[in-house]
């Protein structure tokens, strides 16, 4: 539907994206146990380090090799190994995963083959520690593509080639996409038991990232997915993957185990959300709970007012390709126009389907114009967004990560029924706090519009 | 002078103290150590950079990398401006891994000074290298000098990728940058007898905006602030005033003693934080001028100011006396620490049960060590386990520190304020430390704590009567939300102690041997 523009200027104005190392460390963290380690200079680990911190209100364990200039040049195994090593006697994590960074990568080792050497040589001392490696380029690709890659190197590493698939008829695998909050993935999980069905989630932040209080210093992840429970993904009787970006890691386990693969491409809106409900009904056998009816019932009439102040707005919003996908089809679904998208990707298979004429991969300076150009009357997109808003005197609706402004941002949920109606709702009243009251100005239909000389008011001769 | 020799120049600072005390070889291995793999944490020498120089805030600032130095970093400080917003504008390149292949880091960088320069007239441009441009070897410096001549602007090379060392560095190469391309490149158009400079303070949540008041009353004249609240033309004329005054320990102490031996400038050292330095920061400012020729009357004027305004901060201070009287403070961090903070905790009768001395000068550990006799109080640096474990058995009342350690006291259910750089408060001047004293005291006296940490009906020793079938009943007849406000005064005695009080400083014994690298600070 819609024609995916790139880049085409230098200078990038106020970055949409985050770094795909980033996005991998998330993932990470969303495996019991886990210590993210990123594969380059120090300063990428800190930066990183400190986004998250912003956003989730945690502290965040990172890890870095330390590169410095001549480790570059020379290499860096002796850094990785001396980093798994370090981590391993300070941590005991159960997982270590392993993100390249633009550094590493440039200088074009063949990291993944030593990986594999240090992990040989030293499988007695890193005993009892799944280490794994995903190759996140910060060049390439932005927070999606690095959370699928280090998903895809956790399945690699902990999902055994099996063919079992079916073995246990009531457990279904989840791979949660980067655009899900801790509590969109809590409401996931809700609505999968409700049919009397046992999830794996995979990477689950809504055990790790969600803020609670442990009681006690945990210094590698506190929760996420179980390492038992990745290892029984075999066994499932299906695997959905959530957001187009999480199909890769989906043909993987499919691949390795041969659980039928469903990409579910979102779980926001109407649409979304009675597709995976079916599915769901289908595979388990049983009607949906009466819960659910209750919630697409009220979900329905949700949509019957709030069509009556989102239709016709207009909006620009900018996001990773995925959530650009949830948040577009609902807000084009009530009638709303997207004047501007912008997005992070070339080649995802989301942003075909944008409703909007073009998508534009490009940054918050892109956004801001075509907020502009296209007189919009809310923006969409994460924290940093915040200065265009300003400058636009219009509304935003803080979506994405990061967002550092604004408490809760985990807590939010936007997908299913009940998340869409919360979401529609946040928007539709960001609109109503804007109410304009008539004045006989606006309502002048001469105002701002040509008079043809025969209509001039000049006195007419008569 | 190519970065490696840059590198040498900037660790063989004469007017380091620490320095001076080293020989030769140990000079010339540099100030930072060897960072560990799997166990570093801190910024890298971009971020010090950046640090320094993006406080210009109608320049315009451009970082030549991949995507993640600039996008996972931006817009996370609050240097404040009075005016113009360009400083807050982030430009990067965004290198592709086409452009890296293609060979097209220097192409695509001076087409994005062009966009720049096209679209928003700076009066400078900044480029910032990072470590995978700095790598692949693109001329970074060429570029610019073509760029300036094509453009007929300020384009200013930026030469301190984050591989070449830690932030310290970045701030220290960011001095450099100052000194060898912009100070002394434009006149002022006015200049006075006391006109001064202050190196270092970046104006951070508007602090630079509670001290400059106290100079404008005496009559002195803030001609550049390097570089909070900056304008490229003042900095770029700042070789014309007639003193210096260095903020933030030796971050760019380079800066300030080539400045004097260029310039005739003389610099000193000196802080805002606490009553005392910012009486001590005022007076030396007055006696350099009067050295340089300003009217001797100013140091009669200084006196008289400091006196009255000495006299309006204690009698501020006083109310929060009783409140403080008795609480033990953990300090960490990098920023806000000077001796004089610690003085006016201790006037106000807190403990300070430890500070860290990170990046504090040998005289201002030395004056700490006087102040609190015991020098077990001071450390490096604390692991995150047994700052967690410190904190959570109540050995302090409250802990001040940074962004990264935040996580750690809340989780442990303490009371903790920020004093990094990256806080919304501004604690500078003598205003400002009535502010400190005022927002510790209340994050100590709020009510949350006692909400917090009192345990779930279900964890309580009474459990099982609690769920006893009659428990709502009883509970509607005797409601157990809701007691009798407390007021401010009362705070102080029937706020219960958590913890007996330890001997001072008995904790700290427990970090022997602990990872001083797993947090970094400031
Ligand atoms: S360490 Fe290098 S690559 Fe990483 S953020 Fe700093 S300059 Fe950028």
């Amino acid at each position: 539907m819609s024609i995916v523009v790139p880049v085409r200027k230098s200078a990038t104005v106020n970055p949409l994206k985050q770094s795909a190392p980033l996005g991998a460390a998330m993932a990470y963290l969303g495996v019991e146990g886990a210590v993210p380690l990123f594969h380059g200079s120090q300063g990428c680990t800190a930066f990183a380090l400190v986004l998250m911190v912003r956003h989730f209100k945690e502290t965040i364990p990172i890890q870095t090799t330390a590169m410095n200039e001549v480790s570059t040049i020379l290499g860096g195994a002796d850094h990785l190994e001396e980093a798994l090593l370090n981590l391993k006697s300070r941590m005991k994590p159960k997982l270590i995963g392993i993100a390249s960074t633009a550094l590493t990568e440039t200088r074009g080792e063949d990291m993944a083959g030593e990986v594999r050497t240090i992990l040989k040589r030293r499988a007695d001392d890193l005993a009892g520690t799944t280490v794994v490696y995903a190759s996140t380029p910060d060049f390439t690709g932005a927070l999606e593509e690095g959370w699928a890659k280090a998903t895809e190197a956790v399945i690699a590493g902990l999902v055994p080639e099996t063919r079992v698939a079916g073995a246990d008829p009531l457990a279904v695998n989840i791979l949660v996409g980067q655009h899900l909050t801790p509590g969109d993935i809590e409401a996931v999980r809700d609505l999968v038991e409700s049919f009397g069905l046992t999830p794996t989630l995979l990477p689950d932040i809504s055990l790790s990232l969600d803020g609670t209080v442990p009681d006690a210093w945990v210094p590698t992840s506190y929760g996420g997915t179980p390492l038992a429970a990745i290892g029984a993904m075999g066994r499932a009787a299906a695997t959905f993957a959530i957001g187009e970006h999480m199909a890769a890691p989906g043909r993987l386990l499919a691949d390795r185990t041969g659980v039928p693969l469903t990409v579910q491409p979102s779980l926001t809106g109407l649409e979304a959300a009675d597709a995976f409900v079916a599915a769901l009904a289908r595979l388990s056998g049983r009607p949906v709970p009466e819960r659910q009816k209750r919630e697409r019932s009220r979900l329905v009439d949700a949509m019957l007012d709030g069509h009556l102040i989102v239709g016709e707005r207009k909006v620009a919003v900018a996001a990773e390709p995925d959530l650009l996908f949830a948040v577009t089809t609902l807000l084009a679904g009530l009638g709303a126009r997207i004047v501007g998208a912008v997005s992070t990707a070339v080649g995802s298979r989301a942003l075909e389907r944008i409703p909007a004429e073009e998508v534009l991969i490009g940054d918050l300076g892109d956004l801001e114009r075509l907020a502009r150009e296209g007189d919009a009357d809310l923006i969409a997109t994460h924290s940093h967004g915040r200065q265009a808003a300003e400058r636009l005197h219009r509304p935003h609706l803080r979506i994405g990560f990061p967002i550092f402004d604004r408490l809760g941002s985990q807590h939010k949920v936007s997908v299913g029924y009940a998340g869409t109606r919360a979401l529609m709702f946040e928007i539709a009243n960001l609109f109503q706090a804007e109410h304009h009251a008539p004045s006989p100005a606006g309502l002048d239909p001469f105002r701002d519009r040509p008079v043809p000389a025969a209509l001039s008011p000049e006195p007419r001769p008569c | 002078m190519s970065l490696q020799a840059k590198i040498q120049d900037v660790f063989n600072e004469p007017a380091c103290d620490k320095n001076l005390l080293k020989d030769e070889k140990a000079r010339k291995k540099g100030c930072s150590k060897p960072l560990t793999p799997g166990a570093a944490a801190g910024g890298c020498a971009f971020d010090g950079a950046k640090i320094v120089l993006q406080p210009i805030t109608d320049a315009a600032h451009l970082i030549h990398g991949p995507l993640a130095c600039e996008g996972n970093s931006y817009d996370n400080r609050h240097a404040a401006s009075s005016g113009p917003l360009l400083y807050r504008t982030s430009f990067t390149t965004d290198v592709t891994e086409l452009d890296v292949v293609m060979g097209q880091g220097e192409k695509k960088l001076y087409r994005a000074i062009r966009e720049i320069v096209e679209t928003h007239a700076p009066p400078a441009v900044f480029v910032y290298s990072t470590c995978v441009t700095a790598l692949i070897g693109d001329d970074i410096e060429a570029v610019c000098k073509t760029a300036s001549a094509k453009f007929a602007t300020p384009v200013i090379p930026v030469i301190a990728p984050g591989f070449a060392g830690a932030k310290q560095l970045g701030n220290k190469l960011a001095g450099e940058t100052l000194f060898d391309h912009v100070i002394g490149t434009a006149e002022p158009e006015v200049s006075t007898p006391t006109d001064i400079n202050i190196i270092g303070e970046y104006n951070l949540s508007g602090e630079l905006w509670q001290v400059e008041p106290l100079f404008r009353r005496l009559g002195i004249r803030l001609h550049a602030c390097i570089t909070g609240d900056a304008r490229y033309r003042d900095v770029a004329s700042a070789h014309r005033s007639r003193v210096n005054m260095m903020v933030c320990s030796a971050a760019l102490i380079n800066l300030a003693r080539k400045m004097e031996e260029r310039y005739g400038i003389p610099y000193f050292e000196g802080s805002f934080y606490g009553v005392e330095d910012t009486s001590d920061a005022l007076r030396q400012t007055a006696r350099l001028l009067v050295r340089t020729g300003a009217d001797p009357d100013l140091l009669t004027r200084t006196e008289a100011l400091i006196a009255e305004e000495e006299a309006r901060v204690w009698a501020r201070l006083a109310p929060y006396r009783p409140l403080l009287q008795g609480k033990r403070v953990l300090l960490y961090t990098g920023g806000v620490k000077s001796w004089s903070v610690v003085s006016a905790l201790m006037e106000m009768g807190m403990e300070i049960v430890g500070t860290s001395v990170r990046k504090s000068t040998a005289e201002d550990k030395a004056r700490i060590k006087q102040l609190m006799k015991d020098d077990p109080h001071m450390f490096e640096a604390i692991a995150p386990r047994d700052m967690y474990r410190m904190l959570k058995d109540r050995e302090a009342d409250i802990m001040l520190s940074g962004g990264r350690t935040q996580f750690i006291a809340l989780k442990a259910k303490t009371p903790w304020m920020d004093i990094n750089q990256e806080r919304h408060d501004a604690f500078a001047g003598y205003d400002g430390m009535v502010e400190m004293v005022k927002k510790i005291a209340a994050a100590i006296h709020n009510p949350v704590w006692a909400a917090v940490r009192a345990p779930a009906p279900w964890e309580t020793a009474e459990a099982d009567d609690l769920f006893a079938p009659n428990f709502l009943a009883d509970a509607l007849v005797t409601p157990t939300f809701g007691g009798p406000v407390l007021t401010e005064t009362v705070l102080a005695d029937t706020l219960p102690q958590d913890a007996p009080a330890l001997p001072a400083g008995a904790f700290l014994k427990a970090f022997a041997g602990s990872d001083a690298q797993e947090l970094g600070e400031c």
